[in-house]
């Protein structure tokens, strides 16, 4: 077996670092990155909202994430864990997201299809990371030096809400893409179902069939 | 008569508890699973998530960001009464249950379907959920909770009694492949499967098994025991393993419960707990004594009854 390589990465970082990266690196981030999910990018796209931060100068790092956090009368915030909400339902907006704020790097849970990767990942110059496990929340929620701020927290609550976090050596993270838009699940689904033919010998499809099932076993099910 | 602050304290205790603590039961499967993995990735997700464990106990944080849909299963001996009966209780658990959300903290997950509403409290309109069961004897009163994930790893389907066997494995293997490529359904986990009742109690049933039963428990009817372990093995040789990449374990334990079904009818449920499988409990008795455990023990011989009179019940009533 082998171990995994491990990397520091900056959330604002260089098109030489990316291109450093390949699937399945371990990788820990310094910088500030900020939580965006459907809440924000409704707000920012449809609604036309000003985004309250400065994109990508602040921040290249977009966190599909709501963290278990609270805000204390004193105005403090508490953040325990952090981990990653499914990537693929934010499809919708990305393209026009990462366009608008230069995000170059996308993390969360599951990652997107090639296709996603090749269509806007790849000419914005940007790669996917994963949360572990999932998730390995108390670990990340270490890497968490400081809440910096929560925008639109009336508006959208805390779990939507645009968390900026600044983190030190905050991970683990997989390289789940990179620069020529490959992607690491997809590569393991390919060698998964070689096998299942096996696995499914002895069993027998559904008398009563589901109006537009498939019995193909490389369907990717997401996008 | 079960006094209902120290009802609603050690349901705050156990908030705390369930975001935390993995239970013993599962650590030792999880264990058991990362020395037989061999998946390279799958190797390293496993080991980072045991680290991830004792993290969240040294630091007391919850040891998943998305700390689920708190939710409680309450079961009562016959004798039991509750101060203030259970409105008092029902009170007592959703202040608990919102005074957590703040204090762990955890995240405030329950929003209303369509407005979105978020009370930041995680209680709502039918949030958090209660359910009831009960026992021949005793006063004390079971209070568990589960904080099990909202969005992938479970599905229903109605089969039929010419599906067989064969039928239902197909729609297990279709449920664990589906939801864990790419991890969704944050595999290895107890996989729960309810077969029988109607829809809704199929469902049920699943969750419940995967909810409330340990990892080592088996179903008391040895063929199903049997299933139950054949199942486990057959998740096993998937090829698939934490995250969706190349591994050999999915499924830390398959548990099944039963019910009564329609005669034409076999449904079946699936539903996959997660790697941080959040379970707590506690019994409380009259006298205020307060006992933590991490097994439910939901379904006893009581639970599982098959007979209209429970044979407890009528050798007292003809005594």
């Amino acid at each position: 077996m082998t171990k995994p390589r491990e990397i520091r990465l900056s959330t604002t970082p260089t098109p030489e670092a990316l291109a450093e990266l390949r699937l399945g690196d371990i990788v820990y981030l310094d910088g500030l990155l900020y939580t965006a999910r459907e809440g924000v990018y409704k707000r920012a796209l449809e609604e036309q909202a000003n985004i309250p931060m400065e994109l990508p100068g602040e921040s290249a790092a977009n966190f599909h994430c709501s963290p278990a956090a609270a805000i204390r009368s004193d105005g403090s915030f508490d953040m325990g864990a952090v981990t990653a909400t499914a990537s693929f339902r934010f499809a919708k907006w990305l393209p026009e997201w990462m366009e608008k704020t230069g995000a170059r790097l996308i993390i969360g849970k599951g990652g997107m299809s090639s296709k996603d990767y090749k269509e806007y990942f790849v000419p914005n110059g940007a790669i996917y990371l994963s949360t572990v496990g999932y998730g390995t929340g108390a670990l990340l929620g270490r890497g968490i030096e400081k809440v910096e701020a929560v925008h639109w927290r009336d508006e959208l609550g805390l779990a939507q809400a645009m968390w900026v976090i600044r983190c030190k050596k905050m991970g683990p993270f997989i390289v789940a893409s990179d620069l020529d838009g490959n992607c690491l699940f997809e590569r393991e689904n390919a060698k998964i179902v070689q096998n299942l033919d096996r696995v499914y010998e002895g069993t027998r499809p559904a008398t009563l069939k589901r109006y537009g099932e498939t019995d193909d076993r490389s369907d990717e099910v997401i996008g | 008569m079960i006094p209902i602050d120290v009802i609603e304290k050690t349901a705050g205790t156990l908030m705390d508890k369930a975001a935390i603590e993995i239970p013993d039961d599962y650590l030792t499967g999880l264990q058991h699973a990362a020395e037989t993995e061999d998946g390279d990735l799958s190797s390293f997700v496993l080991q980072a998530m045991l680290e991830n464990y004792k993290a969240a106990k040294e630091d007391r944080r919850a040891m998943c960001g998305d700390t689920g849909c708190p939710r409680w299963y309450v079961k009562m001996g016959n004798e039991t009464q509750i101060e203030g009966g259970p409105v008092a209780l029902e009170s007592a658990l959703r202040r608990a249950t919102a005074q957590a959300t703040d204090g762990v903290p955890l995240r405030p997950n329950r929003v209303h379907p369509l407005w979105r509403t978020d009370h930041n409290n995680n209680v709502g309109i039918g949030a958090p959920e209660i359910e009831y069961g009960y026992e021949p004897g005793g006063e004390w009163i079971d209070l568990i909770t589960v904080h099990k994930g909202g969005l992938f790893g479970t599905d229903y389907r109605m089969l039929f009694p010419s599906d067989g066997i064969e039928g239902i494995k197909r729609f297990y293997l279709d449920s664990l492949v589906a939801f864990g490529k790419r991890g969704l359904a944050c595999q290895p986990a107890i996989i729960g499967i309810g077969l029988g009742g109607s829809k809704d109690t199929c469902m049920v049933l699943g969750k419940r098994a995967a909810c409330l039963r340990v990892v080592g428990s088996e179903n008391p009817d040895p063929k199903i025991a049997a299933l139950e372990r054949e199942f486990k093995d057959l998740g096993n040789s998937i090829g698939m393993g934490a995250m969706g990449f190349v591994g050999k374990n999915m499924v830390v334990d398959c548990n099944i419960e039963v019910g009564y079904c329609h005669t034409g009818g076999m449904q079946m449920s699936v539903h996959a707990f997660c790697l941080s499988s959040r379970r707590a409990v506690a019994r409380v008795y009259a006298d205020g004594r307060v006992e933590y455990r991490t097994d439910p023990d939901w379904f006893t011989p009581y639970q599982r009854r098959e007979t209209v009179e429970w044979p407890g019940s009528a050798q007292e009533a003809a005594e």
